[in-house]
């Protein structure tokens, strides 16, 4: 922690807050993603994990505090300019969010419409982002044809193919098999270490966050309860916190 | 007897001892502000959509690839059933309307008359409606079904602007393409009667296509034509608010795709009242 004093951190939330009505679901959050590293974040459901993603992608508006993507406050930026900045960020949703009208060449090429340089190039960074996660075959296919897993990894192309600089995954592994479980959890991990992109990882899953974490967070009643690496929580004696190791 | 009632005035409930019919009035007449504003709250949320939409749809980036395939989509998917509609309905309105006509011995005002309320009238309320089913519906249920599988957040997080790439091209494709279906169903509709009059009557297709467009004028088409903009429009708009604003999962979805046609069905009534209202003042009908 005190070398990561001096670097600035990619991702910086301060003082979060987000209620419905008299719901309050975060009451002041704060954290740091440095460049690089595997954070991630462990709550109950409804704990307040997804509204806080979706506050730090700009798709909930938050009621108080400052949420830093490389310097930038996107609670201040322009529409443009946060869509611009969104390019920087790939995002694996809970329910993979494939585009069921497309096909699996379409859905990776949807976010390269931002970009200048067409055609070879798009084809170029379609096949090496499902090539990354071994779905080069499934090129020409429909979602559904495809399987929970299959889904997932095309997800995760999708978020890829832009090469950005983070990436947020909610709930990687729900809803999936074990074995196809430990697969993604692999992929997610491979991926970081040929890219070194930062991670910001959502999840429940005591696996999950023992292979992939560099740092944990643990994110009880709206605030970061205790953050440290997965040996540290997981041996912690607080019951709050053994709750999640049991 | 004793009941328990929600008072929305102060958003709190009360208990009420229902002695007879007027106390039971009183408990209702509490629920029906809640649901007028609701009503106006509906409305008012439909107009700021429309707002939006033509906003978003003069200002660059446009979506031509994806405004050909809902063009596509809307217009080349519903032939058939446009078709069929509009042949049937020339063939039962010709065969109903023959024995009054014969009473009289004005068979041969049948073209003219069948023209006359098929392009004015018929033609384009009964095809904009069967579209409000297929299309308004299909619309509600697309949109609704992206928005809870989170597929439209997808889209804004890949930085790009989902209400343009969906909504505006499937409100346009449905204003652009609605009246090129009502004129190709009003055209199966005349078809459908002249077969009838051909069949029963001996009147030859020449003579009454002959007919038909002696009896049309401009001041016939222009207004049909005009209104069957704003029926697309409204085909196109009702059913992207709903889909695009579907709450609760798959129930959602469902009540999304619903709604839509309900309420599409009830604007177009609303739209052809005001526009056979301003064509009576500019066309003198």
């Amino acid at each position: 922690m005190t070398e990561r004093a001096n670097i600035s951190p990619i991702l910086k939330i301060t003082n979060l807050k987000k209620s419905f009505g008299e719901n309050h679901v975060l009451n002041g959050f704060t954290m740091s993603l440095f460049k690089g590293e595997n954070l991630v974040i462990m709550g109950k459901s409804g704990s307040g994990k997804s509204v806080m993603v979706k506050c730090l992608v700009g798709l909930m508006e938050a009621d108080s505090g400052s949420i830093e993507i490389m310097g930038k406050d996107i609670t201040k930026l322009k529409q443009n300019d946060l869509n611009n900045l969104r390019t920087e960020i790939g995002f694996l949703f809970q329910g993979s969010a494939l585009y069921d009208s497309m096909t699996v060449r379409e859905n990776l090429e949807f976010p390269l419409r931002k970009l200048k340089k067409k055609s070879n190039n798009h084809d170029k960074l379609i096949i090496e982002a499902l090539e990354n996660v071994g779905l080069a075959h499934a090129i020409d296919l429909m979602p559904d044809e495809l399987s929970g897993g299959m889904k997932r990894r095309v997800a995760l192309a999708r978020a890829l193919i832009l090469h950005p600089k983070i990436i947020i995954y909610d709930e990687p592994t729900t809803g999936l098999d074990p074995i196809t479980s430990k697969e993604i959890i692999l992929l997610i991990k491979n991926i970081q270490k040929k890219y070194g992109t930062s991670s910001l990882i959502i999840t429940h899953d005591v696996d999950c966050a023992r292979v992939i974490s560099n740092r944990m967070i643990l994110l009880i009643n709206g605030i970061n309860y205790k953050e440290g690496s997965f040996k540290e929580l997981a041996s912690s004696t607080d019951k709050n916190i053994q709750a999640f190791f049991k | 007897m004793r009941n328990i009632i929600f008072n929305p005035y102060k958003q709190q409930y009360i208990w009420v001892v229902i002695i007879d019919n007027t106390t039971s009035f009183m408990a209702l007449s509490l629920q029906i502000p809640q649901k007028i504003k609701a009503f106006f709250i509906e409305i008012g949320e439909l107009s700021y959509f429309a707002g939006r939409y033509f906003k978003e749809a003069f200002s660059p980036p446009f979506e031509f690839k994806e405004l050909l395939r809902q063009c596509y989509n809307v217009g080349n998917k519903s032939l058939l059933l446009v078709g069929v509609t509009g042949f049937i309905l020339g063939l039962v309105f010709t065969l109903q309307s023959r024995p009054t006509l014969m009473e009289f011995g004005a068979e041969s005002w049948m073209p003219s008359m069948v023209s006359i309320s098929i392009v004015r009238e018929i033609g384009p309320v009964i095809i904009a409606l069967i579209c409000a089913g297929r299309i308004s519906s299909g619309i509600g249920a697309e949109l609704g079904s992206m928005r809870v599988t989170e597929q439209i957040d997808a889209m804004e997080v890949s930085g790009t602007n989902p209400f343009k790439f969906l909504v505006v091209t499937r409100i346009t494709a449905t204003t652009l393409m609605i009246p090129l279906l009502i004129i190709f169903g009003d055209a199966v509709a005349l078809y459908g009667s002249a077969l009838v009059e051909y069949l029963k009557g001996d009147v030859s297709f020449t003579l009454y296509f002959n007919k038909v467009f002696d009896a049309i004028k401009f001041s016939d088409i222009i207004p049909a034509t005009t209104k069957s903009f704003f029926f697309g429009f409204a085909i196109g708009l009702v059913g992207s608010y709903k889909g695009y604003n579907c709450k609760k999962g798959t129930v959602g979805v469902g009540e999304a795709s619903n709604s839509a046609v309900v309420y599409t069905s009830m604007l177009l009534f609303v739209i052809d009242f005001i526009a056979v209202f301003i064509s009576d003042i500019f066309f003198e009908i």
